[in-house]
């Protein structure tokens, strides 16, 4: 009953409904019955059997010792994770740290201003900049990132824009840095932080911030003591999307990043597909989901106390 | 009521091909209690809005104590308005949503905290402090939002539909309320309102708009009783209407007969005029004296406790007219639908507009 509910409040989360809605129809199905429960089975059946499952082998297989010809050994040790934690490897998970912080910086940053110039266009026109704003999703992944290095390679179209506007020098080597990873990363991503932040945004209502503006309040100080902190939801939801998506990405900081393992999600690749440890491999994963989950969990509860605190508060009125 | 604290000269309002107020001229005094009615898209709330500083004026000056503050922002102008929304900050406490007008002034916390305690005190919210908005009545959110506006000692609060979110029986305490702290505070309260009877029991003066124009400013009994036209006369309380011509020393209605009493200045003989009386002016079997009268079969009886409502069809007009009997005439002659009764009213309760 209850882990039905936070599920249906995560997914719904996910589509950016009205929080308070959500809470009610959850409340009311815990207090009816159950019996549309069997209409949970294929999502449960799909969950358990693609998710659970290879999950926990990866899990498993991570407490094994690699096999002398590659393959799986099967006797117990903890060696892969204390390998993990070798400053080599520990440092690559920094690494990916580091580049998947900067990138949902910069996109929070981008996507929140326009999510609000989104919310403050007439009615009629935002569902039109919104589909605008997520157009590049209908289009392959890889074929996104691709397209970066056709902007960012040595003759590439930024170096001719360069040249056109009189740049003589050297062309700027812009593929294959960290810089190229992030712009990729951030570019991949920022749809959803605009959906996550246009939807506190367009629930705002307006006459609190022209309260704000009356009481004596600046345009910045409106922003920072009453705009900002109404739609931290959003971007919180926003950011930890795009840094999880990021932190284990591998297919961007292989196509557009410098070096063999730029990013922790090359490094499993690696050990996988090339080193043939697959034990290692699956101690790293199961370290970079555990993070996820991690921020994943922290992010949901806040968001649910949130959201308790203003349904409580509601009864209590 | 001494000198003008707001003049409001000329302005007109127009978005785009509409024109929300048209030429609208005002003066508010100090200390007044004052209401801008109007049925919903006269222009009142834009005309709020641009007190406010939310719009500006596309023609026309607005002056605060004398200055021009037409284009000065919202934030510069010692004018504050409660919102209809209330618009409270959800994510703070009632004493943070109060204050927050006073940490923008840069007033010290000690100033704060003690003008806060005695705003609280003076709105009855004292044990409410450490709430949030969600956990509020409606009536105590009023309150908060008039207390978050009061606090400033703005030279003039304005007031959106201050009742509109109220139920009936706490909005009539809540106009006696708004009365009383109009008083004890001495600021100038400029209400917006679409309830005519509001108006009448809360204002010192009123203004009657329609489609952005000012119809009439004065005080509630001078509107009651001398309407400038046949909209404010329907608009502000219940008035019978009897179509017909000017013919001497009144209007001839549709059946013929004279409807006496003052016809406005300069109106030519013939033109068509309307007649009009207040249903609690109307005696049923008139004395002899009384010159206006006529007869009619009562259609419809409404017992409202403290009188009897009766709708008479009578020839005078389509719509039946409405007549208050207090009680104890009702019981003095017992009276049922299908009646027919006699009915008139004096010269002096006449009034009559241009059609």
């Amino acid at each position: 009953m209850w882990g039905r509910c936070t599920a249906g409040q995560r997914g719904a989360r996910k589509g950016n409904k009205p929080r308070q809605s959500l809470h009610a129809n959850c409340r009311r199905v815990v207090t009816t019955n159950s019996r549309p429960a069997f209409l949970m089975a294929p999502a449960l059946a799909w969950l358990i059997g693609l998710m659970v499952v290879p999950c926990g082998l990866v899990l498993a297989l991570a407490f094994f010792q690699r096999g002398i010809y590659g393959g799986v050994d099967y006797t117990f040790t903890l060696e892969n994770f204390a390998k993990v934690f070798d400053p080599l490897y520990a440092g690559i998970f920094l690494r990916s740290a580091r580049i998947a912080g900067t990138a949902t910086l910069i996109a929070v940053v981008i996507g929140y201003a326009a999510a609000y110039a989104i919310a403050s266009c007439r009615r009629s026109l935002q569902p039109v900049l919104l589909f605008f704003a997520v157009l590049p999703f209908w289009s392959n992944y890889l074929i996104r990132t691709y397209a970066w290095i056709v902007l960012l390679n040595r003759e590439g179209l930024v170096t001719q824009v360069l040249r056109w506007f009189g740049y003589t020098g050297e062309p700027p080597s812009m593929l294959y840095t960290e810089g190229a990873v992030i712009a990729g990363l951030v570019y991949n991503y920022l749809p959803f932080v605009i959906l996550a932040c246009y939807a506190p945004l367009s629930r705002l209502n307006p006459e609190l911030a022209e309260a704000s503006r009356d009481l004596g309040g600046s345009a910045v100080t409106t922003f920072r003591r009453i705009i900002l902190p109404l739609t931290l939801p959003g971007i919180a939801a926003g950011a930890v999307f795009v840094f999880v998506l990021s932190i284990g990405n591998f297919v961007t900081p292989a196509l557009l990043g410098g070096g063999r393992f730029q990013m922790i999600g090359n490094l499993v690749y690696d050990q996988f597909l090339t080193a043939n440890d697959w034990p290692f491999g699956a101690a790293l994963a199961a370290v970079l989901i555990a993070i996820m989950m991690l921020l994943l969990l922290v992010q949901g509860y806040a968001a649910d106390r949130a959201s308790t605190r203003t349904a409580q508060a509601r009864e209590e009125a | 009521m001494s000198r003008d604290v707001l003049e409001i000269e000329g302005v007109s309002k127009k978005f785009g091909p509409l024109t929300a107020v048209d030429d609208v001229s005002l003066s508010i005094r100090e200390n007044e209690f004052f209401a801008l009615l109007g049925p919903s898209g006269c222009g009142k709330t834009t005309l709020l809005r641009m007190l406010a500083g939310f719009e500006t004026p596309t023609r026309g000056r607005i002056l605060l104590d004398g200055a021009d503050v037409s284009r000065t922002p919202p934030n510069r102008r010692p004018v504050n308005l409660m919102f209809q929304s209330y618009a409270l900050f959800p994510h703070m406490s009632v004493r943070a949503n109060i204050s927050y007008g006073l940490e923008m002034e840069g007033r010290p916390g000690s100033e704060i905290r003690s003008r806060v305690d005695e705003m609280l005190v003076t709105t009855q919210l004292g044990g409410l402090a450490d709430r949030k908005p969600d956990q509020l009545s409606g009536g105590q959110k009023q309150r908060v939002a008039l207390a978050r506006a009061l606090i400033k000692r703005p030279r003039v609060l304005l007031l959106d539909e201050p009742l509109g979110a109220l139920d009936k029986k706490l909005r009539g305490d809540m106009q006696i309320e708004l009365k009383r702290l109009q008083h004890e505070v001495g600021i100038t309260f400029i209400v917006v309102t679409h309830d005519q009877e509001e108006a009448l029991v809360m204002a010192d003066r009123m203004a009657v708009l329609k489609d952005g124009r000012l119809l009439q400013c004065d005080t509630p009994h001078t509107v009651y009783e001398h309407p400038a036209d046949a909209f404010v006369a329907g608009f502000i309380g219940v008035m019978n209407f009897a179509e017909g011509s000017v013919s001497g020393q009144g209007v001839k209605a549709r059946d013929g007969s004279l409807i006496t009493g003052s016809l406005p200045d300069e109106i030519a003989n013939d033109a068509a005029a309307i007649a009009a009386v207040r249903p609690e002016r109307i005696v049923l079997f008139p004395a002899d004296d009384i010159a206006n009268r006529t007869s009619g079969r009562v259609v419809a009886l409404a017992y409202h406790g403290l009188d009897l409502q009766l709708h008479v069809k009578t020839p005078l007009a389509d719509k039946p007219f409405l007549i208050r009997v207090t009680a104890d005439t009702a019981d003095r002659r017992p009276l049922a639908v299908g009646d027919t009764v006699d009915l008139g009213w004096s010269a002096a309760d006449t009034r009559i507009f241009r059609h």
